[in-house]
């Protein structure tokens, strides 16, 4: 998958259908009842649906029913440690009626399970839940049927319980899942919009549940890409250019060469080398003396953000209504201001790793991606390989966050292999890591905004550059107004991407601050103005239940402290953050004393893992919001480690409470990255209030406070 | 230079030809096969690496192999006692202190050392020693929560 495939799905908005691929994996497989749907989210149940399925084999779950009574369920998605592998299978034990442990999830391998774009987008629980359970109802009805031959009884006098399809009027009359298949291979496709169960039925739903493979990561069993052994294997180390856009002008490998056991491998820009011994390969690639190009420096992170504006053109009219400019000619104060957020990176503690061989002409991959099968392609263009000799095999990954949606290593290691001759690891250094992050975009939002004394936001004319329209949508009813998207291909000093709830934190951010300034100038509690504005009823209760959690009405912050809201829709979800903050006058630094997260997602499948998503939100999205800051000189990034990175630790981060609006009935919503997107709006905010610096560059550092509390200095 | 050391892996003496000026994380990686202990930064800067050497934790990112010569080295693969889980382990599963999972080691073995340089650390101490223990998916105040229970069922008489 490429990039620009990868950003339409990502920097759009991700009400999106996925379209299925063709394959054929059954017979790959031993005996058992499979059930299979094809997925496509915007018209899952239609009438359609069920004679297109029909025609084209193309499915994107399947559920196998073994003999001994396991139940596999086969999806393209992955788990880097949102938490999905229990999730899913928590919705599909509760519609299949088995324990939770009989369950096993195959994921992501390429062989195996059917096709998948990707893991991101918040879009697993949303748009994969439905389908699970769709299956698993199939399943179910399935094995009643299979009973009722076997039983003599009729359908409607049984029921199902516990693996088994029992006897409505005798429980001792039973016949279990897995005996029912005897042997045999039965192949079903869902074709009927199934009848799910009632919220007052859940037995395993909405109930907290530990993930399932906590025992593996804590005894360190967990095996993730760069753990993979395999006899014979070399590692790589890579010699690397000094900035993004070089080109290699000469190579002089001889000291490496030299070394025992060396192998130097020089492929266009790629300078490898390889040993037996990982300690090995990172000496010799040191003693490599390469030169390269040294590109142009079109812009720095000093000056980015006017190279942003002058560089980007309109490309498009994201929302418009009414008429800005009678809005504004209504208006008794008109404010304008510029928000700036720089590059961040995503900073996953395994870094990019991958462990490629070949069988015959089979290549085979282990990769830290958050998409098999686009790496699968990836591997296939790159390799000159037919796609269905690739194979890209389910492993954990130590964190995505959007940043291993590209797997640029699996491509490496694979081209490695394949002129070594022998099997490859690379593992990415951090340096690496750094440096060819697919960064989150530097962005510049231009907002001018109408408000009238009596509080009402009646005008709002919004330039967004660089982070396109996630969540942008208005939910504050302002008649009269015109959102427009700015961006260049290419405009970039180095790649970016995905970032977790991309383009929607940093937009939230630009907005959020500035709804604070037009309360601020009429006057008006923060809070007010914005109950008084919201339009959306799922805002407005979000932003009721925070306050209420936060204790709002009554919080009396002392010196130098200051309260801050946010709000924001990701994901389908809604989300209110309040953040209280400490400012130290002389200083500028910032301390987080709390923060009071409430989120509007539908059906809370999995309180728990919801409340740990959440929390992991929170506390990552601290780190964008007051110190995570990439400096760098065009294509060379400054910023190589976690010395100069800081990202949030322990000390750093906050007490955290998180509250759901749980609505049971309605559909389950993104939970993996709506929490994180409110937290620079409501750490500039809280910062504003507690220290009257009202900075519009993410990060709030102690340097921008500063400036703004001693203009002079 | 190659040559043969002597120490305790994970409670077994263990001998070991091999180039000893190597860095520990990788030999203890794929000579020892001991894949659980992880590698994050290569500096010391992340914790992903952390091992206990003498009790002590220690970045094996940052140590020579000879450096182990007749020291007593405990992975995360030595905690638990079969299935039986240490307590901070125990603690981590309870508290759903764990997210992708990989600084995880890391974070178990520093959490077991502080454990056993202060059974009953303040939450003051618990975050100072183990603010070099970096996390992405932010799961530091589920861990702080771990500590504080495993410092309890220690103090409660199990021994570390």
């Amino acid at each position: 998958m490429n990039a620009e495939e990868i950003n339409e799905i990502y920097f759009g908005d991700v009400d999106l259908p996925i379209s299925p691929s063709r394959r054929e994996f059954i017979k790959k497989l031993g005996a058992g009842l499979f059930i299979i749907f094809a997925l496509q989210p915007l018209k899952l149940f239609a009438e359609e649906q069920d004679e297109e399925a029909n025609k084209r084999p193309d499915f994107n779950l399947y559920l196998r029913i073994k003999e001994d009574g396991r139940v596999e369920c086969y999806t393209g998605k992955i788990d880097m440690g949102q938490g999905i592998t229990t999730s899913l299978a928590q919705a599909l034990a509760e519609e299949l009626e088995v324990e939770l442990n009989s369950i096993d999830m195959i994921m992501g391998d390429t062989d195996l399970c059917p096709y998948d774009a990707g893991t991101w987008g918040s879009m697993t629980t949303r748009f994969f839940d439905p389908v699970l359970r769709a299956a698993a109802i199939e399943a179910r009805m399935e094995l009643i049927k299979m009973a009722s031959i076997e039983l003599k009884i009729p359908e409607d006098q049984l029921k199902t319980e516990d693996g088994h399809v029992v006897s409505k009027a005798d429980n001792n009359i039973k016949v279990s899942y897995g005996s029912l298949t005897k042997g045999k291979r039965i192949v079903k496709t869902v074709r009927r919009a199934p009848v799910f169960k009632k919220p007052a039925e859940f037995q395993q739903v909405g109930k907290p549940v530990h993930a399932t493979n906590a025992f593996l990561k804590v005894t360190g069993k967990a095996k993730y890409s760069g753990d993979i052994q395999l006899a014979g294997m070399l590692y790589a180390a890579i010699s690397r250019p000094p900035a993004h856009g070089c080109k290699l002008l000469s190579v002089d490998k001889g000291k490496a060469a030299a070394m025992e056991g060396v192998k130097v491998i020089v492929m266009d820009n790629l300078v490898a080398v390889l040993h037996r011994n990982p300690n090995n390969a990172a000496i010799a690639a040191a003693v490599i003396r390469a030169e390269w190009s040294k590109p142009e420096v079109l812009a720095t992170d000093k000056t980015i953000f006017s190279y942003l504006v002058t560089e980007g053109k309109e490309t498009k009219v994201f929302e418009e209504k009414g008429n800005p400019d009678l809005g504004f000619a209504d208006a008794d104060f008109i404010l304008e201001a510029e928000y700036h957020d720089g590059y961040k990176a995503h900073a996953a503690i395994e870094t990019h790793t991958a462990t490629a061989y070949f069988e015959g002409d089979r290549l085979i991959v282990w990769a830290s991606t958050q998409s098999p099968f686009g790496t699968r392609k990836d591997l296939s263009a790159r390799l000159k390989m037919p796609l269905e000799n690739v194979l890209v095999k389910q492993i954990l990954l130590g964190g995505g966050f959007g940043g291993k949606v590209y797997s640029e290593q699996a491509v490496e290691a694979a081209l490695l292999a394949k002129e070594s001759g022998a099997p490859v690891q690379l593992a990415w250094t951090r340096e690496e890591e750094f440096m060819y992050d697919q960064f989150r975009s530097a962005a510049v939002m231009q907002i001018k905004a109408g408000v009238k004394k009596s509080g009402k936001i009646v005008a709002w004319k919004y330039h967004i550059y660089c982070a396109g329209s996630r969540g942008v949508n208005d939910f504050y009813g302002i008649p009269n107004l015109r959102s427009a998207l700015y961006d260049k291909k290419g405009i970039h000093p180095f790649g970016t991407g995905p970032w977790r709830a991309p383009g929607n934190n940093t937009t939230t951010f630009a907005r959020e601050s500035h709804i604070d300034v037009l309360a601020d100038k009429i006057g008006m509690d923060p809070l007010a103005f914005r109950l008084a504005n919201v339009s959306n009823t799922k805002m407005e209760r979000t932003l009721t239940l925070a306050a209420k959690t936060f204790n709002y009405a009554s919080a009396k912050p002392g010196k130098n402290r200051g309260v801050g809201i946010a709000l924001g829709n990701d994901a389908g979800t809604y989300v209110a953050l309040i953040a209280e903050v400490e400012v130290n006058p002389t200083t500028g630094v910032v301390k987080v004393l709390r923060v009071v997260c409430a989120q509007d997602m539908g059906q809370v499948i999995n309180p728990h893992g919801a409340r740990v998503q959440a929390e992991g939100c929170i506390t990552m999205g601290l780190g964008y919001a007051l110190y995570e800051d990439v400096p760098f000189n065009w294509g060379e990034v400054v910023v190589r480690n976690f010395d100069t990175y800081e990202i949030t630790r322990f000390s750093t981060t906050a007490p955290i409470e998180t509250v759901f609006y749980d609505d049971m009935s309605a559909p389950p919503q993104g939970g993996g990255e709506p929490a994180i997107i409110c937290v620079g709006g409501a750490i500039a905010n809280a910062v504003f209030h507690a220290s009257g610096a009202r900075v519009t560059q993410m990060p709030v550092t102690p340097e921008r406070i500063l400036e703004k509390i001693r203009p002079s200095n | 230079m190659r040559e043969k050391i002597k120490f305790t892996l994970n409670g077994k003496s263990t001998e070991l030809e091999t180039d000893t000026s190597q860095i520990l994380l990788w030999v203890l990686r794929t000579e020892l096969g001991l894949t659980g202990t992880k590698f994050g930064c290569g500096v010391g800067f992340c914790g992903a690496c952390t091992i206990l050497v003498d009790g002590l934790a220690q970045r094996s990112c940052g140590m020579a192999v000879k450096e182990i010569e007749g020291k007593k080295v405990v992975t995360i693969e030595g905690l638990a006692d079969g299935e039986k889980l240490h307590p901070v382990q125990k603690a981590f599963v309870e508290h759903e202190a764990q997210q992708c999972g990989f600084c995880t080691p890391g974070q178990i073995m520093n959490a077991v050392a502080l454990l056993k340089a202060d059974p009953k650390p303040t939450r003051k101490r618990i975050i100072e020693g183990m603010n070099g223990n970096l996390c992405r998916c932010g799961a530091y105040n589920r861990i702080i929560a771990a500590v504080e229970t495993a410092s309890k069922e220690i103090n409660g008489g199990t021994k570390l």
